[in-house]
């Protein structure tokens, strides 16, 4: 009986794909490990390769086909001694094809990690049917700096970042990029795509694996008055470089009496991806946030990862711009505007509400937007904040929101301990004290490293049900 | 003390041309041969300099015991031939980045001997504002990259620094000093690799006064030839008496020359010695005196210069008396302004964290 050829998932969190190119045609013989197609993700092109050995029988998803979604059936290998025969029959649904699930094989061996739509809580409590959306979400052109009838470009995070950064090295010519894959290989994460074409191998550097020492590379040219772009694969590995980043960047400007700044940005995914265990899943938000004299942005829409990477860019001062791999691949609107840049600092209210506050940042929105909607549907009404920045914090937004609801609940992937949610439950309570109608709660990541183990992730990470029940425990329903 | 000539390990020279290249450029020096004489105004100068840092280190030395400098102060006396005699290989424009044994460094670049002292002491003249103390003094108009208080982290940056002239495709050359001890550093290697992968016009200065704080070279070191710690990475490196001015300079001139031709790094290994402990709390009691008495009478870096102007004619003990006078006079003016300069307004706490 004739075998499924499916659409595979290349990562354990992608979940659609364009086929590109078929590189067998039908009726070609198949062997086991043949390449038989090229399919491209938004980050990377792959080959996939046949596991059993037949005929193409059948081409079902044709070349260029976009948005194929993972385990569509793309062909047919017959099987010895069967002929075209077998395919109609399999059509008519006399026999069940066996399903093959096609292996794939990454060209360029790029991390097996994949922006996702969802958020790793799929596990989770979901809140039944269409919410009521009674208070949408504050679309980009709400705000009141954008012209009206501005257009509006549906943009991935990753175009978002990438776009930022080509502006800005247009703008100036001292703006310039370095870090592990950058250039050749255009980002690990393609961030950096096309920018070597665009600026040439002085301006978009491929550095060794070497985070330390290019650190140190990247803040020395900085303190000469170039506005060096530092990425970091993932800012796991900035640990290694911590010492330059804190005691050279961070602390050069005040020990030099205010003679030597650090125009410079650290910049990259940070937090947990999907399935990369303990020391690739760490959120820094809380560490950079400690040190005087950096600036720690940490964005959840394209239109704000643009306009404060440009802003970041910009900055006289060492920028920490703390990226999310699992955002990369989320589109959002982003305002066409030659020159969007956002000012660092500065939270946004993402949705009004009337009950209780929930403060987030980053991938944390993610959970933020869902459990709202799903508390419309309890008849809370959740005011979002998304402080964008960490440091500096926009307290005063926060404080003027808990002024109004009464109530706040931060949530945060990062850990519990010291962590930011502990600093903005600090400040509440020293600036809104008589105002909170509850204590204030914090749903961050689990006091663990990050398991392996697909249900272990899912129990480490803060989930929307948790948040949920925290926003209505504070309500007191 | 005796130089000894570079070793380039033969796969190094057969690997790349450009080290055999490198390897003919650098086979007149460095040997035993008495380095090019000085002429007059240069032997002056080279007196003149070392001896202002030698006394404003001794007055330093003595403001610490009489409380008026706090923390941490590690005193460069004994190797003050390796900055007087690199700075004379330089040019307007090039940069130095060392550690934190800097207060000779400083000087060397014409840094303001009042700024300095005033740091040392905390007081708002002071060219950090009192904010950076003796380990943390930068000069964007002398081209001083500081002053960085953590082992090892200054040879990134030299790394950065000279990065920067290529990629503004200046001429500049970058002088990053660092001791035997941050020779142990892994941000070194990694530095040593990228200034060569991509040639850039850094010149590292390894500045081996034989103890890494109390740490002796050969109780810390696998290999204690400094000058070949680039062979890895094809970087060519000699070894330096550092204790004769003329010979750091000589060096000193070929290495930035190399640099700036955009040959790519060299290493120049210093071999010096300090007098003092490695700062001033330190009893230094994992050497003899007699170790240090002995390098004081018989290889001063002073006293050499000295004794070879008396030799040649070139000053009498008077005139040589009169630049003692004059560079008290400058050393006793910065520590008394130092003293008198008062502390930072209470309102600096909060002022240059951010631009």
């Amino acid at each position: 009986m004739p075998i499924e050829v499916l659409m595979p998932a290349l990562s354990p969190t992608m979940e659609e794909g364009t086929l590109s190119k078929w590189l067998k045609a039908e009726g070609d013989p198949v062997s086991a490990g043949d390449i038989l197609a090229e399919i491209e993700t938004d980050k990377a092109t792959m080959e996939v390769e046949a596991v059993d050995e037949g005929v193409l029988g059948k081409i079902m998803v044709a070349d260029g086909t976009e948005n194929v979604k993972v385990n569509t059936p793309i062909a047919m290998i017959l099987e010895e001694g069967e002929d075209k025969s077998a395919l109609d029959a399999a059509a008519k649904g006399d026999k069940t094809p066996e399903k093959s699930e096609a292996k794939s094989e990454d060209k360029a061996e790029a991390p097996k990690e994949e922006a996702s739509e969802e958020n790793g809580d799929d596990d989770t409590e979901k809140p039944a049917g269409p919410p009521l959306a009674a208070t949408p979400l504050l679309k980009p052109d709400d705000d009141p700096e954008i012209p009206d009838g501005t257009e509006m470009v549906k943009t991935s995070v990753r175009e978002a970042l990438r776009d930022a950064m080509a502006e800005e090295m247009r703008r100036d010519e001292a703006v310039f990029v370095m870090g592990e894959e950058v250039a050749e290989y255009q980002g690990a994460y393609k961030v950096t795509q096309g920018l070597l074409q665009e600026f040439g191998d002085m301006r978009v550097i491929d550095t060794p694996i070497t985070e330390h020492g290019f650190t140190g590379l990247g803040v020395g040219a900085a303190l000469t008055g170039l506005k060096p772009i530092v990425e970091f694969m993932t800012f796991n590995f900035a640990m290694q470089a911590m010492d330059q980043i804190i005691n050279s960047a961070a602390k050069t400007l005040y020990m030099s009496g205010g003679q030597m700044g650090c125009p410079i940005v650290f910049r990259g995914p940070n937090g947990a991806a999907a399935r990369v265990a303990a020391q690739h899943s760490q959120d820094y938000s809380a560490w950079y946030s400690q040190i005087p004299g950096l600036k720690v942005v940490m964005p959840w829409t394209a239109a704000d990862a643009k306009g404060l990477l440009k802003a970041a860019i910009r900055d006289p001062n060492p920028v920490v711009f703390l990226e999310n791999e699992m955002l990369y691949g989320q589109s959002f609107d982003v305002p066409k505007l030659d020159d969007y840049v956002l000012p660092i600092g500065k939270a946004k209210i993402a949705r009004p509400g009337t009950d209780a506050t929930i403060v987030s940042w980053g991938i944390g929105m993610t959970y933020a937007v869902k459990a709202a909607e799903a508390l419309d549907e309890m008849g809370i009404s959740a005011e979002l904040i998304d402080l964008r920045t960490i440091r500096p914090l926009d307290i005063d937004t926060v404080i003027e929101s808990v002024k109004k609801t009464g109530r706040c609940v931060t949530v945060e992937e990062g850990w519990p301990i010291c962590s930011v949610s502990s600093e903005i439950a600090k400040q509440v309570q020293e600036k809104a004290f008589d105002w909170l109608d509850a204590p204030i709660l914090s749903i961050t990541g689990k006091d663990v490293p990050m398991p392996y183990a697909a249900n272990l992730e899912v129990l480490a990470k803060p989930s929307v049900p948790e948040l949920i029940e925290a926003v209505k425990a504070v309500c007191y329903r | 003390m005796a130089t000894k000539a570079q070793k380039t390990s033969e796969t190094a020279s057969k690997s790349r041309t450009r080290s055999a290249k490198a390897k003919s450029d650098a086979k007149k020096p460095a040997s035993a041969d008495t380095p090019p004489a000085l002429t007059e105004d240069q032997e002056r100068h080279a007196y003149r300099e070392m001896l202002l840092i030698r006394r404003f280190e001794e007055k330093a030395g003595q403001m610490y015991g009489m409380g008026l400098i706090g923390g941490f102060c590690h005193l460069y006396i004994g190797q003050e031939a390796v900055v007087i005699g690199m700075q004379m290989a330089l040019e307007e424009g090039d940069q130095v980045i060392t550690g934190y044994r800097d207060h000779g460094h400083m000087l060397a670049c014409g840094m303001d001997p009042k700024g300095v002292m005033a740091e040392l002491t905390g007081r708002r003249g002071g060219l950090s504002k009192g904010k950076g103390g003796s380990m943390h003094m930068f000069s964007r108009e002398k081209d001083f990259y500081g002053g960085h208080g953590i082992v090892g982290a200054q040879v990134s940056l030299g790394n950065g620094i000279a990065f920067a002239n290529r990629y503004r495709k200046n001429d500049r050359v970058c002088l990053t000093y660092f001791g035997d001890g941050a020779a142990n550093q892994g941000q070194v290697y990694e530095s040593f690799n990228m200034a060569s992968l991509w040639k850039l016009p850094v010149v590292f200065v390894i500045e081996n006064n034989k103890y890494a704080m109390g740490t002796s070279t050969q109780r810390a070191t696998a290999q204690g030839d400094f000058s070949q710690r680039g062979a890895s990475f094809d970087i060519e490196g000699e070894q330096v008496d550092g204790m004769d001015v003329r010979a750091v300079r000589e060096a000193g001139l070929r290495a930035v020359e190399r640099c700036r031709k955009g040959e790519g790094p060299y290493i120049l290994e210093m071999i010096t010695y300090r007098y003092r402990g490695h700062s001033m709390s330190d009893p230094a009691k994992y050497r003899s005196k007699e170790e240090v008495q002995k390098m004081r009478t018989e290889n001063d870096p002073i006293e050499r210069v000295r004794v070879r102007m008396i030799d040649r004619g070139l000053a009498s003990e008077d005139d040589l008396k009169a630049v003692d006078k004059e560079v008290r006079g400058i050393v006793g003016e910065a520590a008394e302004f130092a003293q008198t300069d008062p502390e930072p307004d209470v309102s600096e706490l909060y002022t240059d964290i951010l631009r």
